[in-house]
């Protein structure tokens, strides 16, 4: 039998050997984690083709090199629009937190590093059973970001606006890990944004620990700058009768992939997973979920919409998994895609992988274009062609962004995609 | 209802020992020495007293082999599996060849009578319409024994015969042929299969024809520590029809069992072939001890126009299934089906599916797929569908679901659904449950028992893919259904 292939070193994961040696005394705090996550990704490589789970998406050629990280100099520029109104902002250059510690509302922040030398903070604590290489190069690297925390039955609302910014290629690894005490509410607004037409790389973890009875709503809007390699992971670890809403909104970065974990800690939680992507250009994005119910009785649901056009590939993979004793639960995962285009592409790989008998599990996959007696019903009423489509588009994505329950942010969300679709006409 | 009741009746004939084709055959064989390297694969061909293409096919393959890694990707979990501690040839050596029946050992006959596989023409005859009558060749671990109806066949221009008869008979058909739907470089256990491949069976059906009789083969492994490794290549020329049947059964033995076929189906324009299977190795005992390993690769390349290729599958046996039989979907307008129902029970690992390739524009597929797990086995639908750029309105269902029985039991669904063409219409769904105890209360409520009423259940699951097989086989299936979920209750 021949020996296994062994495979090189590329320049990119060499660079982050030497970066971690280099800074691995000056990182502060999780010395343990940072450690063994690394030593999993020295192991390992960057996940490339011959990973399953990175199948579609081929991290190990995608990341030639290493970009530095650097701290924003100077006035940011809000050049999106992000922000809603009634929602606090609070603003992350580079992933590095802006306002200093302190109370927003009823929310608690704390930059990352205090936290974590603090002992305040952990890493890696939602993440339950997942194991992932993006999540462990953040883990080891990651020194900016925040550490946010909700008291027991207190409500609180939030808009995270990660603004990322140099004039020439870099990177940027941030974590941010939001406690949310029992019974509270929690409104958690995420938006990234950087520029375009520069080649950056961003690696950026948001970890929820959701305690009994909690109810978060979690919404990632994504509109990274046209060149960027965007990495983003939500892990949540859902206590008993926690109930989470998660939706990622995606339009934008060269390539991007969003991956969810989510791991079942009690009883009867609730989840909600909603993802809407709109894809255009050489633009590739993948959303990768793992949901895993680990204990009995929990239900999720999940419902992610992929617009394709161009020459753009997206890829959707999920998988539900249920433990031996997870019994009663109840999953159910949908993901619908649109090609508008003949070069647009899709990959779908909706899995289940169930260990326990008295469970209803389904997903559902569909992929196709947009129908031509929908069509054709529209522009015999006086539509133009790119009219009629755009309306069929927006039906179809709206069905997602529906669980959104804050009008602004609904509205919001809405626009970009009438703004997206408006683009789209004009080209 | 008659079928549902005849498979109730089967469970409870049935006792313990649920594996009723266990026996073994006493009867002397001629083996290869343990091991491969070079000279097995010369010693085989030089058995089958191979031309020099074959034989240099065959060491390329093995060069080749050599290179390659075993793969570990399947959900299917076994220790590593000894390639030198096999025997890769064993023929009974009372029989040099296929030849006329009166002349085949009537020990082999006995072992085929006992298996309920008709052998004798008459027999087959006697009392069934002729339309029913079906063509058998039986291969008895390295060799094929018998091949019945020969000459009926041959007035229609039908070749069905062993392929190593064939290489002897139809050189140009099997060099025309052989590789190119799975070639010898395909993977680990086909590019195995093309070094040391023993025998199968090979198919033509010419220009126009309609088979007159279903064919069918009968696999049969009989010595200990061999491995079984047969290669079938169907032909279904311009606008032809055959049904091909196969089944395949071995003895109860402690050890575990190699059993790596390669199956090649072709159809040119508006051909149709319809492939079923009947898959009942030895699954090992209940402690997962002794089984087959079934390592196989079928594939059917729809060549021509129109042309259509069903693969049907009933799957109760075998200690680990690795499975994918798929169609590549490559003429304009041609179709593909898989219609299957996998059944573990005890320790028994499946990761098997299919995979549909669409190439040509107008060209569908349907996938309807059944797992049911039971015991402690794991049971992994793994399947791909994808859309070339140039498949042009192609076409895919997909349905598969899983029924769990008993909790210690898994059961996973694993899809890749890959469209690369914005016309290409693709759906998918797959949903994973237990028997619903209403459907249980409602049977039992009316005087079934359990088990009798998991069978029922069971038999409306899969009703969709046992209405595709051929009537023969249906009841066969059903049958199968019933023991091998026996003991799962409870």
């Amino acid at each position: 039998m021949p020996a296994p292939v062994i495979q090189m070193r590329t320049p990119a994961e060499t660079a982050l050997i030497e970066r971690f040696e280099r800074e691995k005394s000056s990182l502060p705090g999780a010395k343990d984690a940072r450690a063994a996550a690394f030593a999993r990704f020295e192991k390992a490589g960057l996940p490339g083709r011959r990973v399953e789970s990175y199948h579609y998406t081929d991290i190990r050629n995608l990341m030639r090199s290493v970009a530095p990280e650097v701290p924003v100099e100077g006035e940011l520029i809000h050049s999106q629009h992000v922000g809603v109104e009634g929602i606090p902002v609070v603003t992350f250059a580079n992933g590095r937190l802006q306002s200093a510690s302190g109370m927003i509302g009823a929310a608690k922040l704390e930059q990352l590093d205090a936290a974590l030398l603090a002992g305040a903070a952990e890493l890696g604590t939602a993440l339950g059973a997942a194991n992932d290489a993006i999540v462990d190069i953040n883990t080891a690297f990651a020194s900016k970001g925040a550490f946010i925390s909700v008291p027991a039955g207190e409500k609180a609302s939030l808009h995270l606006a990660f603004v990322d910014h140099h004039d020439s290629a870099f990177a940027v690894h941030s974590r941010v890990v939001v406690s949310v005490g029992a019974g509270a509410e929690v409104l958690l607004y995420e938006s990234h944004e950087g520029p375009d037409n520069l080649p950056y790389q961003a690696n950026k973890v948001v970890e929820l620990l959701i305690s009994e009875g909690a109810k978060v709503q979690h919404i990632r809007l994504n509109i990274s700058g046209n060149k960027a390699l965007a990495l983003s992971t939500l892990a949540a670890s859902l206590g008993a009768d926690a109930e989470l809403m998660s939706l990622g909104f995606t339009s934008g970065a060269e390539t991007s992939r969003h991956q969810v974990f989510i791991t079942y800690a009690g009883e009867n939680a609730k989840l909600d997973l909603r993802g809407t992507t709109m894809i255009r250009g050489r633009q590739h994005a993948d959303t990768t979920l793992v949901v895993d119910h680990a204990v009995p009785h929990g239900e999720s649901r999940e419902l992610f919409k992929t617009v394709v056009d161009g020459e753009a590939q997206g890829v959707f993979q999920g998988k539900i998994i249920v433990r031996p004793h997870a019994q009663k639960t109840d999953g159910q995962m949908a993901s619908n895609a649109l090609l508008l285009s003949d070069e647009a592409g899709m990959s779908n790989k909706p899995e289940l992988e169930i260990f326990a008998d008295d469970v209803v599990c389904a997903h559902g996959a569909t992929c196709g274009a947009l129908d031509e007696n929908q069509l054709f019903y529209l522009m015999a009423r006086g539509l133009p062609r790119a009219d009629a489509e755009a309306l069929l588009v927006e039906a179809f994505l709206d069905e997602a962004l529906d669980a959104v329950t804050h009008e602004g942010l609904r509205e919001a969300l809405a626009e970009r995609v009438h703004v997206w679709l408006s683009a789209r006409k004009v080209a | 209802m008659a079928a549902v009741h005849e498979t109730v009746e089967t469970v409870k004939t049935i006792d313990v020992d649920q594996y009723k084709y266990g026996f073994v055959t006493d009867i002397e064989s001629e083996l290869a020495p343990k091991g491969l390297n070079e000279d097995i694969v010369r010693y085989i061909s030089a058995k089958k007293n191979e031309p020099q293409w074959l034989l240099d096919w065959r060491l390329e393959a093995f060069k080749r082999w050599q290179t390659m890694v075993e793969p570990t990707w399947s959900r299917c979990h076994y220790p590593a599996i000894d390639f030198q501690d096999l025997h890769y040839y064993s023929a009974p050596k009372s029989t040099a060849g296929p030849k006329s029946l009166d002349e085949v050992d009537p020990e082999l006959l006995k072992t085929y009578a006992k298996l309920g596989i008709p052998l004798r023409e008459q027999e087959v005859l006697a009392g069934v319409e002729p339309q029913n009558r079906v063509a058998v060749d039986a291969v008895f671990d390295s060799v094929s024994v018998v091949t019945t109806f020969k000459a009926e066949l041959a007035k229609a221009g039908v070749i069905f015969c062993s392929i190593s008869e064939a290489v002897h008979t139809h050189p140009e058909l099997v060099k025309q042929y052989l590789g190119t739907v799975v070639p010898a470089t395909d993977n680990f256990y086909a590019t195995l299969n093309s070094a040391v491949f023993s025998d199968g069976s090979f198919v033509y059906i010419p220009p126009g024809v309609k088979c007159p009789m279903e064919l069918s083969t009968y696999f049969r492994i009989n010595e200990s520590k061999t491995g079984q490794f047969e290669r079938t290549l169907i032909i279904a020329d311009k606008g032809s029809y055959v049904s091909y049947l196969e089944g395949c059964t071995a003895p109860k033995r402690d050890e575990n069992q190699l059993h790596a076929a390669v199956v090649e189906l072709v159809t040119l324009e508006d051909a149709e072939i319809k492939y079923s299977t009947v898959q009942n190795w030895y699954p090992g005992d209940s402690e997962g001890k002794g089984g087959i390993y079934n390592f196989v690769t079928k594939r059917g390349d729809c060549r021509g126009a129109r042309s259509k290729i069903s693969w049907t599958q009933v799957e109760t046996g075998s200690a680990i299934t690795w499975k994918y039989p798929s169609c590549i979907l490559r003429g304009e307008g041609s179709s593909g089906e898989f219609y299957s129902i996998a059944i573990s029970n005890g320790m028994q690992q499946v990761d098997s599916g299919t995979k549909m390739i669409h190439l040509g524009k107008n060209t569908t597929s349907k996938i309807i797929a059944k797992g049911i797990a039971a015991g402690k086995s794991d049971n992994t639908y793994r399947g791909q569908v994808s859309a070339h750029r140039k498949a042009t309105g192609a076409r895919n269902f997909t349905n598969c679901d899983s029924l769990l029985i008993g909790q210690e039991c898994g059961a996973h669904t694993i899809p890749y659904i890959e469209s690369k063409n914005s016309s290409a219409v693709f759906e998918h769904e797959a949903t994973t449950s237990k028997i619903a105890e209403d459907q249980l209360f409602y049977c039992t409520q009316r005087g079934l028992n359990e088990e009798e009423a998991v069978a029922l259940i069971v038999n409306g699951f899969v009703k969709e893919v046992l209405q595709q097989l051929p009537m023969e086989f249906a009841v066969e299936a059903q049958k199968l259904i019933a023991i091998s979920l026996e003991g799962s209750v409870g």
